[in-house]
């Protein structure tokens, strides 16, 4: 009967995705050209503006100014910059992981979720910031720790909430097929459960990370550690020192940028079969 | 014989005692023989994925017994005696496709030269050899359910418990992969129970078909399929072909008849 029921036809085979290497890199690059016009173009802009409408430099430093500025004192923003995300990636650490672990009971225990997630959402709408002077009471204003428990509250409940989504909105045929094979409550969880929450865990992550450093950085505005960045730029910011400001925000904006790529690489490695990826997928 | 399936005044009632009750089946008796291949067909709404799913113990029944291999069906399927496919293929998307079809191996904990081994027979007999280190999300509709018989198949259960496999393919495929179900089946002599609303395909595939009826559920009548075997293209364009699914026509039909004098 193999006329009919034949082999997988070469229509199919050739309709499955194939991206050859070569073009890769190149496709990639174009995708980024756009981006870097507008970028390049935002900052000749700024640059003109400044001149043109003769903005006081107190005010909005120039691009050209910033830049040297940054180099001139990247002696100081850079460990001031290390200094912040040992708080934030600390925090996230602590939160994160917290997170999930009370995800995993509550998801587990139908009725601890019920009770908890209300109040999950309640507190994850709620600036939490605003505790970092109480923080700065409790820890001690110079203490990381203080920071550091800011930035775990804050990212503790993003990261729970989607956690026990994904642990709980399992396809409900995937789980007849678990029973189908009696499997056990402990294999459903690691065969089944937790890959299909890395999907909502990594993107709450990726959330979190942004979210964590801007958490340290505020409430180092509200006094903290000399060596600090925030501290750097509310001080910088008083004495009018714009360009000092400027040139620690660009380092803040950095490392939040290498925090969060380095999320999207882990995502990679653990994930490499997910939908967000598939776009880019080889093999 | 004894039948290895044996279903005895099986009742089904959702929300029993409450005023949105259903009855969704109603006194249902039905004996399946060992390598039988055994349709289960009728309109939605009658029943039909209900009574598969009691067989396969993903729910019981409100009154009345099934007894599988002379068992409890719990206990057939806590004994993984069942393989079952449904209408998605519902396959992990974290896993490739030898993974998937490898899960229930793992579950069951084959040792590791058992699975792999099993796993390119498996793949062999869905004849999709080159394609284990795809992701399911690479195939398309056809492949994905192939996928889903080989992994059913995996842990050789005898039970082969199949709710319109094919119901999201387009025609084509459909009655490809119809050929392809029955030339597995040819080989590995499981007993399969399938759910399908689509006449034509219960009278090509089965050896007999239950005919069911709605509300509530009841088996209107067992029609003998008796087209010689093994059946292929051929057998679509056989007279004998059309006699049946007429006669499964107006089986279906009596019941509506009599059903909406009642």
């Amino acid at each position: 009967m193999s006329h009919v029921a034949d082999r997988a036809s070469p229509i199919e085979q050739e309709l499955l995705p194939e991206v050859g290497a070569a073009s890769r890199w190149g496709d990639r690059f174009r995708r980024y050209v756009p981006a870097i016009i507008v970028f390049i173009l935002a900052l000749v802009w700024w640059e003109a503006a400044v001149n043109v409408f003769h903005i006081e430099g107190f005010l909005l430093p120039k691009p050209s100014v910033i830049a040297a500025t940054f180099v001139a004192e990247l002696s100081v923003v850079f460990p001031a910059g290390l200094f912040t995300m040992r708080e934030a990636v600390g925090g996230f650490v602590l939160g994160s992981l917290l997170g999930m672990v009370i995800a995993l009971v509550t998801a587990r225990w139908a009725g601890i979720s019920e009770g908890m997630m209300p109040f999950a959402i309640a507190v994850n709408s709620t600036p939490i910031v605003a505790l970092a002077p109480i923080m700065n009471q409790w820890f001690g204003i110079t203490n990381p720790l203080g920071k550091m428990s800011i930035v775990a509250v804050i990212v503790f409940f993003p990261v729970m909430i989607n956690t026990v989504k994904g642990l709980t909105q399992v396809d409900a045929g995937a789980l007849e097929l678990m029973r189908s094979y009696a499997a056990t409550e402990f294999a459903v969880l690691f065969r089944v459960r937790i890959p299909n929450a890395l999907p909502y865990v990594f993107s709450a992550l990726k959330v979190a990370s942004t979210l964590s450093v801007i958490g340290a950085i505020v409430s180092e505005y509200f006094g903290g550690s000399r060596e600090a960045l925030g501290v750097y730029i509310s001080q910088q910011a008083a004495l009018f020192h714009f360009a000092e400001a400027w040139a620690a925000i660009i380092i803040a904006c950095l490392m939040g940028i290498s925090f969060y790529a380095m999320l999207l690489l882990l995502e990679r490695l653990i994930m490499p079969w997910h939908v967000s990826i598939r776009a880019t997928e080889e093999e | 014989m004894k039948p290895v399936i044996s279903i005895s005044d099986v009742s089904k009632v959702y929300n029993q005692g409450r005023d949105n009750r259903v009855y969704a089946l109603d006194s249902i008796n039905l004996e399946i023989h060992a390598g039988e291949f055994v349709s289960l067909l009728g309109p939605s709404g009658c029943g039909k994925s209900t009574l598969l799913r009691l067989i396969g113990d993903l729910i019981t029944p409100s009154v009345g017994t099934v007894l599988v291999n002379d068992k409890s069906a719990a206990q057939a399927r806590r004994d993984r005696d069942y393989g079952m496919v449904f209408q998605q293929a519902t396959l992990y998307d974290w896993r490739t496709v030898s993974k998937n079809v490898q899960l229930p191996l793992e579950i069951m904990n084959y040792p590791r030269h058992k699975r792999q081994a099993r796993v390119q027979d498996m793949l062999n007999l869905v004849q999709l050899e080159s394609f284990g280190r795809h992701y399911p999300w690479q195939l398309s509709g056809g492949m994905q359910q192939r996928v889903a018989i080989a992994r059913a198949l995996s842990f050789e259960p005898s039970i082969l418990l199949m709710d319109e496999p094919f119901g999201a393919l387009d025609e084509m495929t459909r009655e490809r992969m119809q050929m392809e179900l029955l030339r597995i089946w040819e080989q590995t002599k499981n007993t399969v129970v399938f759910v399908t609303h689509s006449i034509p395909e219960a009278v090509f595939l089965s050896g007999r078909v239950a005919v069911m009826s709605a509300r509530p559920g009841r088996i209107a009548g067992v029609i003998e399929i008796d087209l010689p075997r093994p059946r292929n293209f051929e057998t679509r364009e056989h007279p004998r072909f059309f006699e049946k699914i007429t006669e499964v026509r107006e089986c279906l039909r009596r019941e509506e008849v009599t059903g909406s004098t009642t």
